[in-house]
């Protein structure tokens, strides 16, 4: 299995979740541990949902299907992480998933009673990609613990669409569905805010982000990789020559990151 | 004015604000994605029978870290 993924390159990742036959859409479900996430999974899938393995690795992923607006949506429930820089198994399933998997939207859910902790994930998913949609779950215990939040001023400074839901009352969810559909048919383009750096990290990441371009050729977000590469993180190294096929530890190219730190 | 500790040293029980982390590279960043920047409140929940890891309450979720992950959060005790 590992010479086939291997051979085909990345979008083995892709079409094990969705084979090229089935046609419809690939939805992730990305989200902090207790969010919520399943049950936003169960509230749109309802009873259709079963699990599969992902392809060499142990953690255990729910996927499921719903029909909304005469398409097929094909939702895959990652891993609860509080981070997408793959500290632990989990963490690199996500990161994998929403970068190698190439979902059509990703959604992030949210605990709405406690955003602050939240919103940490959902800027490094829109960091990743730009067809991200925030579904703010749980708004029925921020009520209850008089919590207010102005939806549409959080979607402004985002520059994604945010839904409100309490998924275990099924509320909001029907509008979750349309703004999924929307992203997902291009119908609604989210432009998530870019998030700026001091200026030297943005001269290095400037300088490795042309580097990569040519290497990546839009499969991968480049800025973002430039970003990853300057943290030193090696997982994604990994991942790139895994899905990809490139393989950025070559020596030409280690040593153009070491001229960018210099 | 309190005393600055590593957040490691903090009972069960008390509590510290965040005024400085020392670890470097991804640890640094596991310990900012758990919250842990400087500012933060964080109470010392419990520990577990052998001493070693311990729960903390940081921004709305309990998190267990261990005794050395502790080790590198510099924090005021309040």
């Amino acid at each position: 299995m590992g010479l086939t993924n291997q051979a085909t390159g990345f979008r083995t990742l892709r079409e094990n979740f969705l084979p090229a036959s089935t046609g419809g859409y690939l939805v992730a479900l990305a989200g902090n541990p207790n969010a919520g996430k399943s049950t936003v999974f169960n509230a749109l899938t309802g009873l259709k949902q079963h699990t599969g393995n992902w392809p060499g690795k142990t953690v255990l992923q729910a996927r499921g299907k719903f029909t909304h607006q005469g398409h097929t949506f094909t939702l895959v429930d990652l891993p609860g992480t509080y981070s997408l820089l793959a500290n632990s198994v989990e963490e690199q399933v996500a990161r994998d998933f929403i970068c190698f998997g190439r979902p059509d939207v990703t959604v992030v859910v949210v605990d709405a009673t406690c955003l602050e902790r939240n919103l940490n994930l959902v800027l490094q998913v829109t960091e990743t990609t730009n067809a991200v949609v925030v579904c703010l779950n749980l708004m029925d215990e921020a009520r209850r613990k008089r919590i207010a939040i102005d939806v549409p001023l959080l979607a402004r400074e985002l520059g994604v669409p945010v839904v409100p839901t309490a998924a275990r009352r099924g509320e909001g969810l029907a509008h979750l569905k349309d703004t999924i559909a929307a992203v997902a048919t291009g119908a609604l383009c989210p432009g998530p805010a870019p998030i700026i750096y001091d200026a030297d990290i943005e001269a290095a990441a400037g300088q490795l982000t042309r580097q990569l371009q040519p290497l990546l050729r839009g499969r991968l977000n480049a800025r973002w990789v430039a970003l990853r590469l300057l943290e030193g993180d090696a997982t994604l190294l990994q991942g790139i020559q895994q899905f990809l096929g490139v393989d950025l530890s070559e020596p030409g190219i280690k040593l153009q990151v070491k001229e960018v730190l210099v | 004015m309190s005393t600055i500790t590593s957040l490691s040293n903090l009972r069960p029980g008390s509590s510290g604000e965040v005024v400085s982390l020392q670890a470097r590279g991804l640890a640094r960043r596991r310990l900012l994605d758990l919250g842990l920047v400087p500012g933060t409140r964080v109470v010392a929940l419990r520990r577990s029978p052998s001493g070693d890891p311990t729960a903390f309450f940081i921004r709305g979720a309990t998190i267990a870290l261990r005794r050395e992950e502790g080790w590198e959060v510099l924090v005021q005790q309040v």
